[in-house]
């Protein structure tokens, strides 16, 4: 008895902190148009997947008429956070920031469940023991992996099944790219513009080859680059899964790194990067020592998608198509991140309908988000799946030889549900494929 | 309630679409309607029409109070659940389209169906399904045909009645009526569709409609007038429809409208303005169109507009009809809550009804803007408060029972297109009379017995 009353204290605490947000929740006017864009409530038609519903069981726990905390937070981890509704909302609700608040709160009450205490706390702010478990991995792969699609070279890897389920992968690297190239600092050339790379854990770790496209194209372009050594992740899935602390110790290992060198720009190929450091380190710069406010500030107003970088700054001209045959046909998908969070969508398509031995395909619904959401595909797999399976429908309409993305994480979800369904689509980011056919 | 009564809704859909748990029980407690909520003891979700009739059925016998729920959009409070021992039946997986005919122009689809997904199904195979209500979105066209919705189309194509040919639907006992036909001409039995159209769950429960298809317009041209006088607005929608020219979309915004549009898009509206037309004439021959839509700038000037902005391509079209689109967001973003009404009165009528509402506004201390359907009269007063402030929203319920007021004094109705639902069902006798309601009594008991479908609604 006693316990439960001690429960009841703490749900009411709870309660009382969901109330600083009431503002926030009062905004949605419960007109339920978060219905026709929200990628969980497509596939289930459930009001407890929509940000209407989830809204609703918000102010009822604020004013107690919920109690079941544990299914709250079940239902709300039942979002990708791709921000959809936000953008279609006539209300102008701010969903990203009350749910990011809201699984902040829960965390803090239910605690955070024992691996990803570990994953966020103890792997996330070592990247040296990250680069051991890809150089690790890589070498030893071929004894655990299975080839899943032929066409497509993915593999899949039945020892992994408890964390990553039955995903398809390209093959893993044997070497991080920044065990690759370590730290670097190069001089600014003809552009007369110095970067900060932030490649992303994805890039960094399984798609080398982006990051080495994007070097790439910086060489060629004579910018300067600087990289840190030890960077580490941007600090997303601590967020999302609303583990606060580890996602402020991991923004200021990342800040201690950049302090010490100049940039005009802060490029990353990784659209869930630049908008978790662009809006999230800036939504809770308050939280932070003067001095790294600054540098904060500084990074949200200089921070970029690498296509925005290369369209808006860096302005490039493209080889002119000389012949159309052996034309390949490539089409987009609108990463959530870069179109919904960041804006950015024009930039990606020029890129694309202007590389010569190109054709550019529009898909249907090219920015419906894939199922991805990050840490979303390992917790909520089979939705996940549902979600992909549409995006990979609408990839397949158009029939393309080359489905592009700029968003790393979009990429491995793309990857499984093209290799998944016996497809023959190759999944590039839109700076590898530039990098490719870069104009002299 | 009863384990297992529970059991045997689970028998019938299965485990996943039986809703027993706190959260996903209050998750159907409320729809678009600033009511209050009730939560229900159950919510189903069967995804055939055996297994709604099943669910009917059960519920039913066991004596469950049954509310029948698409998107929940509805701006009346239709959809909330009558009391705690109430079963929510959900319609949203009954969304197959199945049938598309283009020779006979006609379409049967589920209850489930979402409006403008049916729309752009519709419109891929080359035809037409007008009634466009604000949440197309999302809503269902069950829904639509419960609540007879409308939309800004409504003036030269119609609302929803306008398209129902014909339906099956599931009485008390579970047993599927028929009635109507996919022809144009039917008079077979009684117009039982008429009946359930409107009805709002309170005589049977839908579950497959046959809808009427039309040819799209071949051509278009949209225009904005702005006025520094309502009156003279009101004016030219009489001199347009009196020169025998129906446009296919004609809205009003007031000035408290524009101003709020203007603080939200930036989109050079004129803000000193008393009031914007936004006139959309369409038809099948572009000359035709082109001649229409002369003659309606005519009338516009000649009836005192102080500026006309035609839109000379699609793109301009888009960017006038951006203002209308975000007529209400920009409304609901000035304050936390926002209170819709529809009350609608003859054509002739909108600068009255729109003084009136203005009055009401000042007389309550009160921020109303409106806009809506200048064509067909049907008016949207936009209450912005916040239902946190208990002395406010008691204001604000003041200030709408004396739009009803105004509305009916003006020979007008309670409802254009949202439905009387919880919200407006006192107000029924006010606005016919006590036989009326009597008979509609008697003809609810007839159908539904034990009171039990949606009851609390529509008639008291």
């Amino acid at each position: 008895m006693k316990i439960k009353t001690k429960k009841n204290a703490s749900v009411t605490k709870l309660a009382k902190k969901l109330l600083a947000i009431d503002d926030q929740l009062t905004g949605c006017m419960h007109c339920g148009l978060c219905q026709a864009v929200c990628p969980v409530y497509g596939v289930t038609l459930k009001e407890t997947d929509v940000s209407r519903g989830k809204i609703v069981l918000l102010e009822n726990l604020a004013y107690e008429i919920l109690k079941d905390i544990d299914g709250l937070s079940e239902r709300l981890d039942r979002c990708l956070l791709c921000g959809s509704c936000q953008t279609n909302c006539p209300s102008g609700v701010n969903t990203i920031e009350i749910f990011l608040h809201a699984r902040r709160l829960i965390t803090e009450y239910k605690g955070l469940n024992r691996i990803k205490k570990i994953v966020f706390r103890f792997i996330l702010p070592h990247p040296k023991l990250m680069s051991f478990f890809v150089a690790v991995s890589g070498q030893v792969q071929r004894i655990f992996r299975r080839k899943a699609n032929e066409n497509m070279g993915t593999f899949e890897f039945p020892i992994l099944r408890p964390f990553v389920g039955k995903r398809h992968f390209q093959p893993l690297e044997t070497k991080s790219f920044s065990a690759k190239y370590g730290k670097i600092n190069t001089s600014t050339g003809k552009s007369g513009i110095k970067v900060a790379f932030f490649p992303g854990c994805v890039p960094d770790k399984l798609f080398v080859r982006v990051s080495q496209a994007a070097m790439k194209i910086f060489d060629k372009h004579g910018v300067g680059v600087f990289m840190p050594d030890n960077l580490v992740c941007c600090g997303i899935p601590n967020l999302v899964s609303g583990d606060y602390v580890s996602f402020k110790r991991l923004v200021k290992k990342n800040l201690d790194l950049f302090k010490e060198t100049e940039f005009d720009y802060l490029v990353s190929p990784c659209a869930t990067c630049v908008s978790s450091i662009k809006e999230n380190w800036f939504r809770f710069k308050n939280d932070f020592t003067a001095d790294e406010q600054m540098l904060i500030e500084k990074i949200h107003y200089r921070i970029m998608d690498i296509t925005e970088f290369l369209v808006d700054v860096l302005n490039v001209d493209f080889k002119v198509s000389e012949s159309k045959i052996n034309m390949r046909r490539v089409t987009y998908h609108d990463s959530c991140h870069l179109k919904k969070t960041l804006g950015v969508f024009t930039q990606p398509r020029k890129i694309l309908k202007n590389l010569s031995g190109l054709e550019f395909a529009e898909m249907p619904e090219a920015d419906r988000c894939c199922g991805s959401g990050g840490s979303f595909t390992l917790t909520q797999h089979k939705l996940a799946n549902k979600i992909g399976q549409r995006k990979r429908n609408n990839i397949v309409s158009v029939n393309p030889d080359i489905v592009a993305t700029a968003c790393p994480a979009c990429m491995l979800q793309l990857m499984d549900m093209l290799s998944q369904n016996g497809d023959n689509v190759e999944v590039k980011h839109v700076v590898e494929l530039y990098a490719e056919n870069m104009a002299d | 309630m009863n384990l297992n009564l529970i059991k045997e809704f689970i028998a019938i859909v299965g485990k996943e679409l039986v809703f027993v748990s706190e959260a996903d029980r209050q998750a159907y407690s409320y729809d678009a309607a600033v009511l209050t909520p009730q939560i229900p003891a159950l919510v189903v979700m069967p995804e055939n029409q055996e297994q709604l009739g099943k669910t009917v059925r059960l519920a039913y016998e066991n004596g469950l109070p049954i509310t029948v729920r698409g998107a929940g959009s509805n701006l009346s409070g239709a959809v909330i659940p009558s009391s705690a021992d109430s079963v929510v039946i959900l319609t949203n997986r009954l969304n197959r389209i199945i049938e598309i005919n283009k020779e006979d122009l006609y379409a049967v689809v589920e209850p489930g169906v979402v409006t403008s997904v049916f729309a752009e199904t519709v419109s891929s195979h080359g035809l037409f399904y007008p009634p466009d209500p604000g949440s197309q979105t999302v809503s269902t066209l069950g829904g639509n045909v419960a609540l007879n919705a409308g939309g800004l189309r409504g003036l030269k194509y119609g609302v929803t009645k306008d398209y129902l040919m014909g339906m099956e639907f599931f009485d008390c006992n579970g047993e599927l009526v028929k009635t109507g036909s996919h022809t144009v001409k039917c008079v077979t039995g009684y117009n039982l569709g008429g009946m359930m159209l409107g009805s709002e769950g309170t005589l049977g429960i839908f579950s497959q409609l046959i809808l009427k298809l039309v040819p799209p317009p071949k051509a278009s041209k949209a225009m904005m007038a702005v006025y520094d006088d309502i009156a003279k607005a009101s004016e030219t929608v009489a001199a347009i429809i009196a020169a025998h020219i129906i446009p296919c979309t004609l809205e009003i915004l007031d000035k408290k409208c524009i101003k709020y549009v203007e603080i939200h898009t930036k989109a050079g509206l004129p803000v000193e303005a008393a009031a914007i037309l936004l006139i959309e004439v369409d038809g099948s021959h572009v000359q035709a169109v082109e001649e229409d839509a002369n003659e309606v700038m005519t009338l516009c000037t000649k009836c005192g507009a102080t500026d006309i902005r035609p839109a000379k391509d699609a793109d301009e079209k888009n960017k006038l009809w951006e203002a209308r689109r975000n007529a209400l967001p920009a409304l609901a973003r000035a304050r936390p809550t926002t209170v819709l009404e529809d009350a609608t009165v003859p054509r002739s009528k909108v600068p009255n009804m729109v003084a009136e509402i203005n009055r009401i506004a000042l007389k309550h201390n009160l921020e109303i803007g409106t806009f809506g359907h200048a064509g067909d009269g049907n008016l949207h007063p936009t209450i912005l408060c916040d239902r946190r402030n208990k002395e406010e929203f008691r204001r604000v319920e003041d200030a709408i029972d004396e739009i009803f007021d105004a509305a009916l004094n003006l020979k007008g109705t309670l409802s254009g297109e949202h439905g009387i639902g919880i919200a407006k069902a006192k107000w029924m006798e006010k606005e016919t009379n006590r036989a009326t309601i009597n008979f509609s009594k008697k003809l609810r008991l007839a159908l539904d017995p034990k009171y039990l479908f949606n009851a609390g609604k529509k008639i008291l």
